[in-house]
């Protein structure tokens, strides 16, 4: 069987694995956001405790596997009474600590990426903003915030990249994302190697897609600068 | 204390670190006053200044102004800095938002004042600084003059009470550095108090009512300016400004 025919016979398994994949990328790029958000926010405070948890946080999220943070995230989440049922074809009680771990994880990379564009834009501009009275709040909002979300939204645009890769991971607690339904396919079939291409392939798609609306936000956003 | 009164400024002390860069500053600024601020580098300036509107907290020592001291714990720094204008080296128009904006926002947010009313003004001043024309532009397409007369503009609209200047011409290109005075002296003729660090020693000369000379965190000497730049007394600075005046 050549690359052609396998998908041609499997398809359906590899269409409902992306939808799986694409909902939990989604969902984690979202919640890891606003995480990523408060995280880098703690990072900068200047109140001594929340600084140092940020810290903390980073370090041990970066200094650590993703698949062990998985594993961690599901055997001591296990006391949270999660929804039973299915979504679009995926057991609850297995995407949901999925997407709580994946969200912890790219909060602590989110959040490195904000607190760097923040530091990036000069520090005069934060003076000048004082200067006129104020608050360091105000200057934030409404000087220091639109300056940095040019330099964050580039290296973002990776991360929500890497984010929708590393969901493979997510197969081993079996969730039937991509990878998994690849799995069954090569087992079906006895024909490893078209199945991965055929699963790169989808992976490259999504990016591509991801990575083009990332490119247009961008580009709205200089616009409205210049 | 006279009604005159505006900085009171009591041993002042700033260190950064080990580093002692201001070591017992006495001296008093009056409404109306045009002082100038000369010295060789790392003198302790800017610092000085800058510690009147608190971008720089003091060490130790007193600033009171209009009869608060500034420097006490709990004092409204924000309020104080709407009464306080700054103007810097770099400039540091606010990137993201035009020439208009750059005026207005301050007015709105801080000052709650009517966008309309706000707009008025800064127009006013845009006027005023001979940039009606840039209400538009954004800080990027500005040459280096004009953007520091958005930012003198910038300071004006808060309607402070004193004006600081710190080195406002040392970033400008030779050719920018006349039409940036001219303003500032515009100001100076209205009667603005202002505290402007300088090393135009023309302007120091023909503007100020009264020049301080800094070296080493002191104000080793000041006066007139015809005492201090036609007989000055202090040997370093008479050493300063033979090294200055010399270049000219």
């Amino acid at each position: 069987m050549n690359i052609y025919e396998i998908f041609l016979d499997y398809y359906q398994y590899f269409l409902r694995g992306t939808r799986t994949t694409i909902v939990v990328a989604l969902l984690t790029v979202l919640l890891g956001s606003v995480l990523g958000c408060v995280i880098s926010l703690l990072r900068l405070s200047k109140f001594k405790p929340f600084n140092l948890f940020a810290k903390l946080y980073i370090t041990v999220i970066r200094g650590t596997p993703m698949l062990v943070q998985l594993y961690i995230v599901y055997y001591q989440l296990d006391f949270i009474p999660y929804p039973q049922g299915s979504f679009l074809g995926v057991s609850l009680d297995r995407v949901i600590p999925c997407i709580i771990a994946l969200s912890i994880n790219s909060a602590a990379y989110i959040a490195e990426v904000i607190r760097a564009g923040i530091q990036a834009v000069d520090l005069g501009q934060t003076e000048a903003a004082r200067s006129c009275g104020m608050t360091s709040g105000q200057a934030m909002r409404y000087v220091i915030m639109p300056q940095a979300v040019k330099n964050i939204l580039p290296a973002i645009g990776n991360e929500f990249v890497t984010m929708v890769k590393e969901t493979a991971i997510i197969q081993y607690l079996g969730v039937s994302d991509l990878m998994y339904n690849n799995g069954i396919v090569v087992t079906a079939t006895y024909n490893p190697l078209p199945c991965y291409y055929i699963s790169a392939i989808i992976y490259l798609a999504l990016n591509i897609c991801l990575g083009k609306g990332l490119n247009i936000f961008e580009r709205r956003l200089q616009k409205s600068e210049r | 204390m006279s009604d005159n009164v505006l900085f009171e400024i009591k041993d002042l002390h700033k260190s950064f670190g080990n580093t002692e860069v201001l070591k017992g500053i006495n001296e008093t600024i009056r409404r109306g006053d045009v002082v100038s601020i000369i010295g060789p580098s790392g003198s302790g300036k800017s610092t000085f200044i800058r510690c009147l509107n608190l971008l720089e907290e003091p060490t130790s020592g007193s600033i009171i102004f209009e009869g608060q001291d500034i420097t006490k714990r709990g004092f409204d720094v924000n309020r104080h800095r709407q009464k306080v204008g700054m103007v810097f080296q770099q400039f540091n128009l606010f990137n993201n938002l035009n020439v208009l904006e750059n005026l207005t926002i301050s007015q709105e947010k801080v000052k709650k004042v009517s966008h309309g009313e706000a707009e008025k003004r800064a127009l006013e001043l845009l006027k005023r600084v001979g940039l009606s024309d840039k209400a538009d532009a954004y800080p990027s397409q500005l040459s280096g003059g004009q953007k520091q007369r958005v930012a003198i503009a910038r300071s004006l609209a808060m309607e402070p009470d004193v004006m600081l200047f710190d080195e406002p011409t040392s970033a400008l290109d030779p050719e920018m550095v006349g039409e940036v005075l001219n303003v500032i002296k515009d100001l100076a003729d209205d009667g603005i108090t202002m505290v402007v660090v300088t090393h135009e020693m023309g302007f120091a000369k023909k503007v100020a009512n009264r020049v301080l000379f800094m070296d080493e965190g002191m104000i080793l000497e000041e006066g007139s300016p015809e005492d201090i730049f036609d007989d000055p007394q202090n040997p370093r600075t008479k050493e300063f400004l033979s090294k200055v005046i010399n270049v000219i």
